[in-house]
């Protein structure tokens, strides 16, 4: 981070308007972190037994709700708005076309997300009638409270909104423009919205035609394959949505920051691309295991999986070579000795590479998953979470911590408030969760099951392998308690940091590609064309799947029930041994968070 | 557009990766038979199980020399039947079904493992060898009681079977 260069201007100084909507976004973003932190810690301690004080076991699925809709849903998509609303300003050099706008899409998301949490939230207190434990998943036919649905389908509308709001500033800069290739960010950006709008049309089509008039009790029944079918249409290209943001980081920010540049700008575009035809067309490889889908279908959807590799072998090769780049620029040499060169003290650095690493570790995992076969050694064991806390929970969260170190300056014009503890942060968190990671795959290989409270059972014991059951929830313990520190110093740090004066002279500036957009190919550009093929691949994919299903099934099902999640009787026996000052805590913190983003919302707007 | 050399041989190198993880799985399904869980049954009234003449009495039965079908139901919260009782070196398709919500059958430590989806029957073929017991998990979410919904899978003698047999049916 030594050289200025010719920056004078960070983008507060720049865009005070957009800086502010950033800032509102990445708050609103480290809100739902903190939330998510604190259920992920219940969560660990209490699956593998170390300690089961603080909820008890059928509470315990109202904790993995919270965890997975506040990390998946808030924390990741909360950034993104914010990190691209950043990337089209900063790569444009324009402001959006009309705040208001901007700031009623915001609104709609917190407003969404509001409702989605307090359903949730609202099934730890007995006394309100009202629950959402169907995890992030929501597979019908469990059943939430009908105002999970409702915050769930705002908070998409508002996420629409921001998408078009970028399009349509994107658009005015071309008016002002004319014949200029389109800057590299924003390209990532609409590339990633495209596929946003194809993948959650699905979902939000299975919650406003069938799972919400259900929750109204308007429709008696829905059709439970099909909804989960329309789930993982969208359930699998949101992963690409939470890594995107993370990919356009690597691609235009840390090339920068190792004092390098981006080895090749057109294939970053072909990269993106590749994105937005591939991710949608895959999700029915999340449904090996179901009956009701024939195999041929899944076929077609491990090949598209399998090509979907491809873009992420091709940036492995490209960010590395940016960063060998970089290092050879400041006169390493050597095959790996250029390695010593790197700014490994920046947090923003160390944590970017660090989630690189770990995300390789995790398309290992995942080539596993994609395999139709041996999936079924591994299909919902504890693998699986295993795997995305290596993606998600590695390679995009702790790429947007580091990040932050990064960008919160450009956006408040205040220094972080410790590099030290930013670099003691990011390698906590990469040492967590090779420990939480590592061990959960263990489990997984010995049929440990994932999304349960009590993983041990009475009428058998585990094939004893990698140090055994027992052995492995220790790891695991240990991992999720260093993830949670982790998590508190980086929101400690950022607090303070936000108590530092504001300075002049940290602007920070991107390095254009070696190989500029000039050398692209003008049709990567013509958005209209993988607009088209994007949905024939969809299209080909689906048709048949859908239309077999409705064909079998019905629209509304072969004959199911409704099953709401409120608490049963029959568990009621384990409820006993609830501790109620545990859930006043954890309620109040809640909503006290709630009540924060909401100041800190309407605050910013007034 | 310029591609660097080493790109490439990266680029080519992925794709050989990618066809050869394709070719694994099809040459697992082609050469040693890895059937997948399908759409090979109808659909049905999950609410009216009592009214289908496999599972309205969810059993084991022998189909044919060695070959034995079990029709199994899962339910918030268990297994019916449990334990499942088949003999040793014997072929074994499983029929699941759900009554009420998605449930996950799942024989802990191996790979004999399908989703069970309210309305819809999944077929799963398993070969199993010596006598022993295993573990049947529900691997999905299905409400507050999930983690004490477990099952077992009951390996056991030619003799024993019989006389097991023998005592609770004809």
């Amino acid at each position: 981070m030594s050289d200025a260069l010719e920056a004078e201007e960070t983008f507060l100084d720049r865009y005070p308007a957009e800086a502010k909507i950033v800032r509102s976004a990445f708050l609103g973003s480290f809100l739902a972190l903190t939330l998510g932190a604190i259920f992920g810690i219940i969560q660990t301690l209490h699956r593998t037994g170390i300690f089961r004080g603080i909820i008890d076991s059928s509470d315990y699925y109202t904790v993995l709700t919270a965890h997975g809709v506040f990390l998946v849903i808030s924390f990741t998509v909360f950034f993104l708005v914010g990190l691209f609303t950043w990337a089209v300003v900063r790569s444009l050099d324009r402001p959006l076309v009309n705040i208001k706008i901007t700031w009623t899409w915001y609104l709609l998301m917190a407003g969404g997300m509001t409702m989605t949490g307090i359903s949730i939230l609202a099934g730890f207190v007995d006394a309100i009638d009202m629950s959402a434990d169907v995890l992030y998943t929501f597979y019908a036919p469990l059943q939430a409270h009908p105002l999970f649905y409702t915050g769930l389908a705002v908070f998409i509308v508002g996420s629409w909104l921001a998408g078009a709001d970028w399009f349509r500033t994107w658009l005015a800069w071309r008016e002002e423009n004319p014949n200029e290739r389109i800057p590299l960010q924003t390209f990532m950006v609409l590339t990633t919205m495209i596929m946003w709008y194809i993948a959650s049309s699905a979902v939000a089509a299975s919650v406003l035609i069938f799972l919400l008039p259900w929750s109204l009790g308007l429709i008696e029944s829905v059709n439970p394959t099909l909804t989960r079918t329309l789930f993982w249409f969208f359930g699998h290209p949101v992963v690409y949505f939470w890594l995107m943001p993370a990919y356009l980081l690597w691609y235009t920010v840390l090339p920068s920051i190792a004092g390098g540049r981006l080895f090749s700008d057109p294939l970053a575009r072909v990269v993106f691309v590749l994105f937005l035809l591939l991710s949608t067309p895959v999700g029915i490889h999340h449904q090996y295991l179901d009956p009701g889908i024939a195999e041929g279908f899944k076929f077609i959807s491990m090949t598209n999986t399998m090509f979907l590799l491809l873009p992420s072998l091709l940036t492995a090769f490209t960010v590395v070579a940016s960063v060998e780049y970089g290092a050879r620029q400041r006169g390493g040499t050597g095959v790996f000795g250029w390695l010593r060169l790197l700014p490994w003290r920046d947090p923003a650095f160390t944590g970017m590479m660090l989630a690189g690493l770990m995300f390789a570790a995790g398309g290992f995992s995942g080539m596993v998953n994609a395999g139709m076969n041996v999936n079924y050694m591994i299909h919902n064991t504890i693998w699986v979470p295993g795997h995305f806390h290596l993606t998600v929970g590695t390679a995009v969260a702790l790429t947007f911590m580091a990040a932050t170190y990064w960008l919160w300056p450009q956006i408040t014009n205040k220094p972080i408030y410790s590099s030290q503890i930013g670099l003691f942060q990011v390698v906590l968190w990469f040492i967590g969760m090779a420990l939480m990671s590592n061990a959960m795959h263990a489990q997984g290989l010995l049929g440990v099951p994932r999304r349960t409270a009590e993983p041990e059972y009475s009428g058998f014991d585990y094939p004893v392998a990698f140090g055994g059951f027992e052995e492995l929830n220790v790891q695991i313990a240990i991992g999720g308690t260093l993830l949670f520190l982790s998590t508190v110093l980086f929101i400690g740090n950022l607090v303070l940091t936000m108590g530092n004066p504001r300075v002049s002279g940290i602007a920070e500036t991107l390095r254009p590609a070696l190989s500029g957009p000039d050398d692209a190919p003008e049709v990567l550009d013509d958005l209209r064309i993988w607009v088209g093929i994007a949905v024939t691949l969809v299209v080909l994919a689906y048709a048949l799947p859908l239309a077999a299903i409705i064909n079998d099934g019905g629209l509304l099902g072969p004959g199911v029930g409704t099953y709401p999640v409120w608490i049963d009787a029959a568990v009621g026996t384990l409820a006993d041994v609830a501790v109620p000052a545990a859930w006043s805590l954890v309620d109040a913190l809640a909503f006290l968070g709630f009540r924060l983003l909401d100041a800190a919302a309407s605050g910013v707007v007034a | 557009m310029h591609i660097h050399a080493y790109e490439k041989i990266w680029l080519a190198l992925s794709i050989v990766l990618i066809l050869f993880l394709l070719g694994s799985v099809t040459y697992g399904a082609v050469g040693p038979g890895v059937a997948m869980v399908a759409d090979s049954e109808a659909q049905i009234d999950a609410n009216a199980l009592d009214e289908d003449d496999r599972f309205a009495e969810p059993r084991v039965e022998q189909v044919g020399e060695n070959e034995y079908e079990a029709y199994v139901v899962a339910y918030q919260f268990g297994f019916d039947p449990s334990p499942i009782v088949v003999p040793e070196d014997s072929t074994v398709t499983l029929q699941i079904t759900s009554r009420d919500v998605i449930h996950g059958f799942e024989v802990a430590g191996t790979n004999a493992n399908t989703m069970a989806v309210p309305g819809e029957v999944a077929e799963v073929t398993v070969e199993v060898g010596e006598p022993q017991e295993y573990g049947i998990v529900c691997n999905e979410y299905c409400g507050a009681g999930h983690h004490g919904m477990e099952g077992k899978l009951h390996v056991v003698t030619e003799e024993e079977f019989e006389s097991e047999d023998g005592g609770d049916s004809e």
